[in-house]
């Protein structure tokens, strides 16, 4: 399993075409406390760069933009009874979406852990 | 990219609290330190302590002040005894509502304090409007603090502070909506028992290069920690308070603002106030549409922005929304039309309706330290 991060600071776990999608550390701590989230439903089509879910803190809603393309398998119905999932495991089981990609080469664009975290530094 | 923001005077004293700061009203203002919702249950079990620098804080000086001002705020300022404080909204020719504040007799001059955002507006509107008999100044050397909850009494009796003039009282012995003059190590302090979370509480009125020893004297105590505009904006919701430039702004008058409470008895008979016409008209006839709080039915947050229908046709828009901490739900306010008061509404969030049902403001009750009442 190969971890990627976007500039918008989601994450994508990939295995083979099928990958999960979350928002990162960094991310929940700028949000706050998320009091929401809306996942896509199983069969949603996503593109790259397009908005794939929501997730609301006390103070603002946020757009979680799909870093690749491709079909969702299944969205994390933990959320919905649990929002603050997001803020206690963001990398884990706080997770947004299951997806088929559509065009593994999209990945390329991506950061790796290394280049995100000075990403992060940089900001 | 460099920012024109102003500093606030405790601008290094948050950051070293661990403050996220953010532009709000062309300052640079904390936010959030520990986040919003652990401040926001703080302040309503313990005390908060909000810097609230970036508000416009002015004497009126000059003879018959009171009345003069009456030209322009719906509210009976001439009857203000020494030492209390009323709630007022300036308007404009049209009786649109330029801003809210606050309107002290200190027994000398009328001291106002007025939103951040507009506060230079603010100026102009006060100095077009009075005769040049009265002075208007603005105290750019003071800094303003709020210490708001519960416990917040009990702080200001443990720092030491007295009257800074005899005959005045104790902190403890204001009531809610009083005000008067205290010092503290000889530091002279403005405090009024008011604020802005529906809470007890005092706003602290404190020359700016003292504010630090005070905020560290008040963060001393175990019972306060420092609060941001976050919690501070959804303590306010749920008291049912407006906010300036959201709930209320120009295109409002007081009766759609739901601000009624604010025209007083007498100048309802007596008219001669900006928009005085159109407003003891809206005041006998009913306004066509009015601010009202809802209860959001579900889990999604519906924000400011969002349209309300009633079946098809929109009746209405949210003005401040979010999740309330103390309710433990999403709440908002909005304008809606008072031809479909009684009908059943829904907000609409990315394409979704979300059903709402007008609630009796506020959401979470007011305990305000009120004179007569049993505590």
């Amino acid at each position: 399993m190969t971890r990627f991060y976007t500039e918008e600071h989601e994450w994508i776990d990939v295995e083979g075409d099928v990958a999960i999608v979350g928002i990162t550390n960094y991310a929940q701590e700028q949000l706050g406390d998320i009091v929401f989230a809306e996942v896509p439903a199983a069969g949603t089509q996503i593109k790259k760069g397009g908005d794939a879910a929501v997730v609301e803190s006390v103070k603002a809603a946020s757009d979680v933009y799909a870093p690749v393309s491709g079909t969702v398998i299944e969205g994390n119905g933990a959320l919905e009874g649990d929002p603050a999932l997001v803020n206690t495991d963001p990398e884990g089981d706080g997770w947004f979406f299951k997806l088929t990609l559509s065009d593994p080469s999209e990945l390329e664009s991506l950061m790796d852990e290394a280049a995100y975290k000075a990403f992060v530094n940089g900001l | 990219m460099s920012n024109t923001y102003n500093l606030l005077p405790l601008d290094a004293w948050h950051r070293g609290h661990g403050a996220r700061m953010v532009p709000f009203a062309g300052y640079e203002m904390p936010i959030q330190y520990e986040g919003i919702m652990a401040e926001h249950l703080w302040v309503r079990e313990n005390a908060g302590l909000f810097d609230v620098s970036h508000m416009g804080q002015v004497q009126l000086i000059g003879p018959e002040v009171a009345e003069k001002l009456e030209a322009i705020v719906p509210g009976d300022i001439s009857a203000l005894k020494p030492g209390k404080m009323r709630y007022s909204l300036l308007l404009a020719e049209d009786g649109g509502i330029l801003d809210d504040l606050m309107i002290t007799n200190t027994g000398n001059h009328l001291y106002l304090v007025v939103n951040g955002a507009v506060k230079h507006d603010d100026l102009g509107t006060l100095r077009e409007y009075l005769p040049d008999d009265i002075t208007i100044h603005h105290d750019e050397d003071a800094a303003l603090l709020a210490l708001q909850g519960p416990k917040a009494v009990d702080v200001l009796a443990r720092i030491g502070i007295e009257p800074n003039e005899p005959g005045w009282p104790l902190p403890s012995d204001l009531y809610f909506m009083e005000a008067g003059p205290f010092k503290w190590n000889g530091i002279p302090l403005g405090i009024s028992r008011s604020g802005y979370t529906g809470e007890d509480g005092f706003e602290i009125s404190v020359p700016a290069v003292h504010v630090r020893n005070l905020a560290d004297a008040l963060c001393t105590q175990p019972v306060v920690k420092p609060i941001g505009l976050g919690a501070r904006d959804s303590l306010r919701l749920e008291a049912g308070l407006p906010l300036y430039g959201h709930d209320l702004n120009p295109s409002t008058d007081p009766v759609e603002g739901n601000a009624t409470f604010a025209i007083s008895k007498r100048r309802r008979e007596e008219g001669g106030f900006h928009g005085s016409e159109r407003i003891l008209n809206a005041l006998a006839n009913g306004p066509r549409r009015k601010l009202v709080g809802f209860n959001v039915e579900g889990k999604i947050p519906v924000r400011e922005g969002a349209p309300i229908y009633a079946a098809t046709e929109m009746v209405g828009k949210i003005t401040s929304g979010g999740f309330a901490p103390s309710v433990g739900a999403p709440i908002a306010m909005g304008y809606i039309s008072t031809a479909h008061l009684t009908s059943n509404l829904e907000a609409e969030v990315r394409g979704k309706r979300v059903p709402l049902t007008i609630a009796h403001l506020p959401f979470v009750p007011h305990r305000y330290h009120r004179k007569g009442k049993a505590q």
